[in-house]
């Protein structure tokens, strides 16, 4: 029944046409949206692994990523109890801040990620959901493939996309269509106005196309990804006086 | 025999039959029973487990009628009015209470009589019987004071002034009693002589709505225990849409052949009398219970109250996407409370404070209700983020360390973060109009480290420390 079932799933995603008649998001960054194919398939799984005390900015990326596909719809996302203390509470006016409106949230905690799954599980079959965002933290057993692949066709019913969000976590096998990893990217230098949100995101695992790397800005105020500012592509005249003064101290 | 300490002596609590019989009666000192029987066989009082299991009696009770009230430290109160029709009759009623108790091992006394008072006084001296309406006075007359349960002081002041019945009692003057023993006990003569009642204080709260459904061979298989909660859902749905209400709150009950009772409630977002929508949150509520449910030799009687129910609009097939979606939302919030609990599935409110990690409240997304609050972004267009995105409920305290060459560092958690960018402070004053003595003002820095991490902390009190209080994305 099951093998029937993913067979069939299969068999939907290989179709040629459908595969690119399928409504992309695009999430802004043009050459990630290029790599993607015009952007985030919605209605699939996706994972977001944290780097090493990344978490934060992982976070951050996967409210953007979520913000982008679910197209105004409400949001749940389900965190472990351990989650909170560890990396800190969902802050509703850091969202709001971050440009997400916390009026489209729902939080469900839990105790474990058996917990968690089940309750993505169950999610997933709600229509009017936009995103499902599962906050795993370490590597549990019970999220193995065979758990990937019971969420991307609860994903695949109802057309929810489920964002599986990992910290302390090296990537497995799954069954998810990308895979990211993320790590905080510094403010340019001298930037007057610094602490935008800039990512470091590597797409490592993309089922339809290349992988790349790339340095992100969240934009707050417009929802979408950036290039980031880098400060460097207009470079700072070296004649004006604070650049002289700064290269007469270096010297 | 049991014995407790009643007004600084030990006196007995509860005799058996066979001390009965040999003179012995409840509230003697126990002096005075060894006095006459040296070879008495005395044990303690357990009140606490005495009352434990009258509890479990009146929930067994409940079957017969929801209204069951606790009376004293042996007695319960049933109001059977509307309920005895349903068992063939009130002598039926009555006698199958008794006899099914003496089969579990009690000793019962009990009657019936159409007010609490009467049928407390018949149950102790005519077990058994069922006084017909009007005939309280009557019967009552002959029995003694003391069947009136009044304080013994007063029940002694009688039996002074040689009043020995009740009827003797009831024929004296009520200006006169009332007088010399207060308005209460005139009152509790006039309801025991059938005039009058006051309200039974039930035990549980009285549900709105219910269905039952009983069953001659006990039932223990989950298919039919789940077949009967969809039948009684529909038939609760019919009376409830006749009326136009819904039910916010559900509460299956499972009469067990042994006599245990076991209550699971579900509780609603919204308004629902939708059988399937009930079915499956019960189903769900059964799947997760930390206890399951034990059927035992079966359950002889299950039962479905709406102990909370609303107004419920009438619901039209809507083509408005934006209602159904609130709805599908709704069920969803309904399943995941019923699942892991209401205070676990949140939904987020602005809060009029300025305090960070209480600008906003995270409420059971169940009861939510709109606010006319909104959210107010703190950064104006194109500014970073002023507020973090993860927020410590516990700030955690930090060192930040210059070394010799200016640098500065991020101690926290046991590792060094070097400082790139650092801007501040932002001064957060406490509320002072709601403390007596506001909490140190703090003043907060932005801070990036060398890898792009962007902390959020603060610096309070005196000596001036430093609290991690949440990250930036």
């Amino acid at each position: 029944m099951r093998a029937e079932k993913i067979a069939a799933l299969r068999a939907s995603l290989a179709r040629p046409g459908l595969a690119e008649a399928s409504i992309r998001v695009p999430i802004g960054h043009a050459a990630a949206d290029l790599c993607l194919k015009g952007g985030l398939e919605p209605g699939v799984l996706h994972e977001v692994f944290a780097g090493l005390g990344h978490e934060a900015a992982a976070t951050g990326f996967t409210a953007g990523l979520a913000a982008r596909v679910s197209l105004g719809k409400r949001l749940l996302w389900i965190r472990q109890d351990f989650s909170a203390l560890e990396f800190g509470e969902l802050s509703a006016t850091g969202f709001l801040e971050f440009g997400l409106n916390p009026a489209r949230l729902l939080l469900l905690c839990v105790g474990d990620a058996a917990g968690a799954l089940r309750a993505a599980n169950d999610a997933l079959s709600c229509a009017a959901l936009g995103a499902v965002v599962i906050e795993i933290a370490g590597r549990p057993k019970i999220l193995d493939l065979m758990a990937s692949r019971r969420l991307t066709l609860a994903c695949a019913q109802k057309n929810v996309t489920a964002f599986l969000l990992r910290f302390n976590a090296e990537p497995e096998a799954s069954t998810a269509v990308t895979r990211w990893l993320v790590r905080a990217a510094p403010s340019p230098p001298q930037a007057e106005n610094w602490g935008h949100p800039v990512f470091e995101a590597g797409l490592v695992r993309n089922r339809h196309g290349r992988t790349g790397e790339w340095v992100m800005e969240w934009n707050c105020d417009d929802g979408l990804f950036k290039e980031a500012d880098r400060g460097a592509v207009v470079s700072a005249p070296s004649d004006r006086p604070a650049a002289a003064a700064r290269q007469a101290a270096s010297l | 025999m049991a014995v407790a300490k009643v007004d600084n002596a030990l006196r007995l609590s509860a005799v058996d039959r066979k001390a009965t019989a040999l003179g012995l009666a409840i509230g003697q000192p126990l002096a005075n029973a060894r006095a006459m029987l040296p070879a008495l066989t005395v044990v303690a009082a357990n009140e606490p487990d005495d009352l434990k299991l009258l509890t479990r009696i009146a929930d067994w009770c409940d079957r017969f009628t929801p209204h069951v009230a606790l009376d004293g430290p042996r007695g319960l109160l049933l109001d059977v009015t509307g309920a005895a029709h349903l068992f063939g009759g009130e002598q039926a009623l009555l006698n199958r209470i008794r006899e099914s108790l003496k089969a579990q091992g009690f000793a019962v006394r009990g009657a019936m009589a159409g007010t609490a008072i009467a049928a407390r006084a018949f149950a102790r001296y005519r077990d058994g019987t069922v006084i017909a309406p009007g005939e309280e006075a009557e019967m009552i007359a002959p029995l003694p004071v003391a069947a009136l349960n009044l304080d013994h002081i007063t029940t002694h002041a009688f039996r002074r002034a040689g009043l020995k019945t009740v009827g003797q009692v009831a024929s004296r003057k009520r200006a006169e009693m009332t007088a010399r023993f207060g308005a209460g006990m005139v009152a509790i003569l006039d309801e025991a002589l059938g005039h009058g009642t006051r309200p039974l204080s039930p035990r549980l709260p009285i549900p709105d709505y219910w269905k039952e459904q009983g069953f001659a061979e006990p039932i223990a298989t989950e298919e039919v225990i789940r077949a009967t909660l969809k039948s009684l859902a529909a038939a609760l749905a019919d009376v409830l849409e006749k009326r136009g209400e819904g039910a916010r709150r559900l509460e299956a009950v499972f009469f067990r052949a042994d006599g245990a009772v076991r209550r699971i409630a579900i509780e609603m977002g919204v308004p629902t009398r939708e059988p399937a929508v009930i079915e499956r949150l019960f189903r769900e509520k059964l799947d997760t219970l930390a206890d399951p449910l034990d059927p035992g030799f079966g359950f002889d009687l299950i039962r479905l109250s709406a102990s909370r129910v609303e107004r419920a609009h009438c619901e039209v097939v809507d083509f408005d996407a934006s209602i159904n979606e609130k709805a599908d939302i709704g069920f969803l919030v309904d399943r995941l409370a019923t699942r892991f609990g209401s205070q676990r599935i949140l939904a987020f409110q602005p809060n009029d404070t300025h305090i960070p990690e209480a600008a906003w409240l995270a409420l059971p997304a169940q009861y939510v209700q709109p606010t006319k609050l909104m959210w107010k972004k703190l950064r104006s267009v194109g500014d970073a983020p002023r507020r973090p995105l993860r927020l410590f409920t516990r700030p955690e305290p930090v060192t930040l360390l210059a070394t010799a060459s200016g640098a500065q560092h991020l101690r926290w958690r046991k590792v060094q973060h070097a400082v790139a960018q650092c801007e501040g402070p932002e001064r957060i004053a406490m509320e002072w109009w709601r403390h007596e003595t506001p909490p140190p003002a703090r003043d907060y820095f932005r801070l990036e480290d060398g890898e792009g991490r962007r902390y959020w902390l603060y610096r309070a009190g005196m000596p001036p420390q430093w609290f991690l209080h949440g990250v930036f994305a």
